[in-house]
């Protein structure tokens, strides 16, 4: 026992000695010292424990994300550990009820336990306000589902799983031109909410980059967000066959069950915030038949990454998984592949004798190089550009019966 | 055109069930109950309740609701405003938005944020189609109820004995006082018919808008307000002529201006009525004593 009091001391102390020599040396720049730590092991494989923490609301009103998250997470990280032999996950979770003000807190706890890696934030506000703190402490993040671009902006040590909301806009553009979905798009986004009008943004660039006809194009706002009649009246006489709906799925159910009593059916195309319209308590799923999202996970889908996942989570916790559950499980995967790569080509990595800075500058090498590629359950063969944002390709998915069916 | 006008016309007629609440809770009570919509909100969810829960009948659930409502309004007046009789009246108006936030947050605690999709309970009557444009079902039952419940207000508050003493609580508590009206009971009595109203409102509000959340109720609560406003706050039929407009306002401004510039339309719509007519369309004129 004291002897492990002791060596838990003094990995405390060589880690503060490091993060000042790591924090020292990013401040320099790029022309002082700037060889990446190494640990060789004797076998030249990836040894140690290595500290993970989760940021996320485990309980509050977006509980339902930050627990998928965790569920997710739970489930890699028993994988690794299975499979890891002398590499070991040391898991942590700390609630943060998407406050950025608890999140700093929840952040300051892993500290305080030593973390060297963390997954999170789950949500936007308090992962910007984390990120930067992370940023200065030298603490690597791989965010699961913050999409928004202030998560990476300025930040480099901060990565993301999801898609940037720019990107599914684009994103959403490119497959509805390329599936050739449709000849004429209507939009209906709400311009009070950032999420909603970027992604409106970038996909208005890319719908005329590609020479997608957008034939109108209407907004809501908080406030007159029930009644959609002049949108979609707007949509119908302009003859669109298909509306670009970037928003969560309570407006949206509410535009599907009005286009419904007016006799207008094009198709509905979505993005992320769409997904959990089949949960609505009472909601009439067969309102929602048709619809395409574009989302990076698919339950349905048959690879075998997916179902290993799917069958697993449905085994532990009585449910099919969401997309927030999928980018928790391919967060600490990520990390895993990252380092047995790093340790491959610098013959080994003992985790145990590397500070949270030094795991820092490893990993951002490896993720920004462009020979990583990692496939996951959200993604064939991610990649991630220097300023953290990922590069996969999104599934389309749309609803049938009631369920998610992969495109 | 005929499409957008019936769409003003059912998103106003639900305006005004509840700007008919707002009216008369001010009119009586001369106090803006801000918590209406929070009221109305909780009407639909024990509507819904009633509904999916239980599975009672339509007509049975409504009458929960309005039960609900009615209690939950009497004991808000009991607590919250009734302690406050002779304080000033902006101490009772922010004690009516606290109570707001109150409700919506105990509603975030039992039925969490998560939106549940409401059973349309207004459709019993077939829909009228004209040309290429149908009125749904909801609508015809909104306004019908609406004009209903302005009519018998208005019968209410002039022939009843009841009534009279509403207005004359309304015009001097204190000289209505030492005629022996019981003034607390008369404004309970008030507070109990407006929340009941909200309880309808609630039902109709949800059945033409079918999603229910904690703040259902605040947005459209606010516009009803402008609604009764613009028709003369403390006028029955004022508030239903407001609510109307306001709906058809909001709707074509839509249309054919713009769909981001809509409330800002409506909004400058009511501060010209306000500079031309002070006291709103059918407002009473306020004569200043000296």
């Amino acid at each position: 026992m004291k002897k492990k009091l002791l060596s838990v001391l003094l990995a405390g102390v060589m880690a503060l000695s490091l993060a000042a020599c790591g924090a020292g040396g990013s401040s320099e720049g790029a022309a002082s010292s700037d060889a990446l730590p190494t640990a060789p092991t004797e076998d030249g494989s990836l040894q140690g424990t290595l500290k993970v923490g989760l940021i996320g609301p485990l309980t509050g009103g977006a509980a339902l994300y930050g627990n998928a998250v965790d569920n997710g997470a739970k489930i890699a990280i028993e994988e690794i550990n299975a499979e890891g032999g002398a590499f070991q996950m040391d898991y942590k979770a700390q609630d943060d009820e998407h406050d950025a003000e608890k999140s700093v807190n929840a952040y300051n706890q892993l500290k305080d336990w030593g973390v060297q890696v963390i997954v999170g934030t789950v949500t936007t506000t308090p992962c910007i306000a984390v990120s930067a703190e992370a940023n200065t402490d030298r603490i690597f993040m791989l965010t699961p589902s913050a999409s928004a671009q202030d998560v990476t902006a300025n930040k480099d040590q901060t990565y993301q799983l999801c898609f940037s909301d720019p990107n599914q806009g684009s994103a959403s553009a490119q497959y509805i031109s390329e599936n050739g979905l449709a000849t004429k798009v209507a939009i209906i986004y709400k311009n009070d909410d950032a999420y909603s009008t970027g992604i409106y943004q970038t996909f208005k660039a890319k719908a005329d980059e590609l020479g997608l006809e957008i034939v109108s194009e209407t907004t809501f706002m908080d406030g007159s967000d029930n009644d959609f009649t002049v949108q979609l009246t707007d949509a119908k006489d302009k003859g669109a066959d298909l509306v670009f709906l970037p928003m969560y799925y309570t407006p949206a159910s509410l535009i599907l069950s009005q286009a419904d009593s007016m006799g207008y059916a094009p198709t509905f195309f979505g993005v992320d915030g769409m997904d959990g319209i089949l949960g609505i308590e009472g909601f009439d799923t067969s309102l929602a038949e048709g619809v395409i999202l574009l989302t990076p996970f698919a339950a349905d889908a048959t690879d075998d990454l997916t179902v290993n996942f799917v069958t697993k989570f449905q085994e532990a916790y009585g449910e099919t998984p969401i997309q927030f559950a999928a980018d928790g499980y391919d967060c600490p995967k990520v990390i895993y592949v990252a380092l047995q790569k790093y340790a491959s080509e610098n013959g080994g990595l003992n985790v145990d004798e590397l500070s949270a800075s030094d795991l820092c500058r490893i990993l951002i090498s490896v993720l920004s190089d462009s020979s990583f590629a990692v496939d996951g359950v959200t993604g064939q063969s991610m990649q991630w550009s220097a300023n953290g944002e990922v590069n996969k390709a999104p599934k389309g998915m749309v609803i049938k019966d009631g369920v998610y069916v992969g495109l | 055109m005929l499409n957008y006008l019936i769409s003003g016309i059912s998103l106003g007629s639900v305006y005004a069930i509840i700007a008919l609440g707002y009216t008369m809770v001010y009119g009586i009570a001369k106090m803006l109950n801000f918590a209406h919509g929070d009221v109305i909100m909780v009407g639909g969810y024990a509507a819904f309740c009633a509904s999916t829960y239980l599975g009672w009948p339509i007509p049975l659930c409504i009458l929960f609701s309005m039960m609900i409502c009615t209690i939950l309004g009497i004991v808000i007046e009991k607590l919250a405003y009734k302690p406050l009789r002779n304080a000033t009246s902006l101490a009772v108006l922010i004690t009516a938005i606290g109570v707001s936030y109150f409700l919506q947050n105990i509603a975030l605690l039992i039925w969490t944020s998560n939106p549940k999709a409401f059973p349309n309970m207004a459709n019993f009557i077939p829909a009228i189609s004209l040309g290429d444009t149908t009125i749904s079902s909801t609508t015809i039952i909104t306004i019908i109820a609406s004009v209903i419940i302005m009519i018998g207000l208005t019968l209410f508050t002039g022939k009843t004995k009841m009534g009279k003493a509403m207005r004359a609580v309304s015009e001097d508590k204190g000289a209505a006082q030492l005629m022996g009206i019981n003034v607390n009971a008369t404004i309970s009595i008030t507070f109990a018919i407006g929340s009941g109203l909200a309880a309808i409102a609630g039902v109709l509000l949800c059945s033409a808008y079918p999603t229910l959340m904690p703040t259902t109720g605040s947005m459209p609560g606010i516009k009803a307000f402008t609604a009764a406003v613009l028709g003369g706050i403390g006028s029955i039929p004022g508030a239903m002529l407001g609510g109307i407009l306001l709906g058809i306002l909001e709707k074509f401004a839509q249309a054919y201006i713009s769909t981001q510039l809509s409330d800002a339309i409506v909004f400058a719509a009511l501060i010209v009525v306000l500079l031309v007519k002070p006291t709103g369309l059918l407002g009473k004129k306020i004569t200043e004593k000296v």
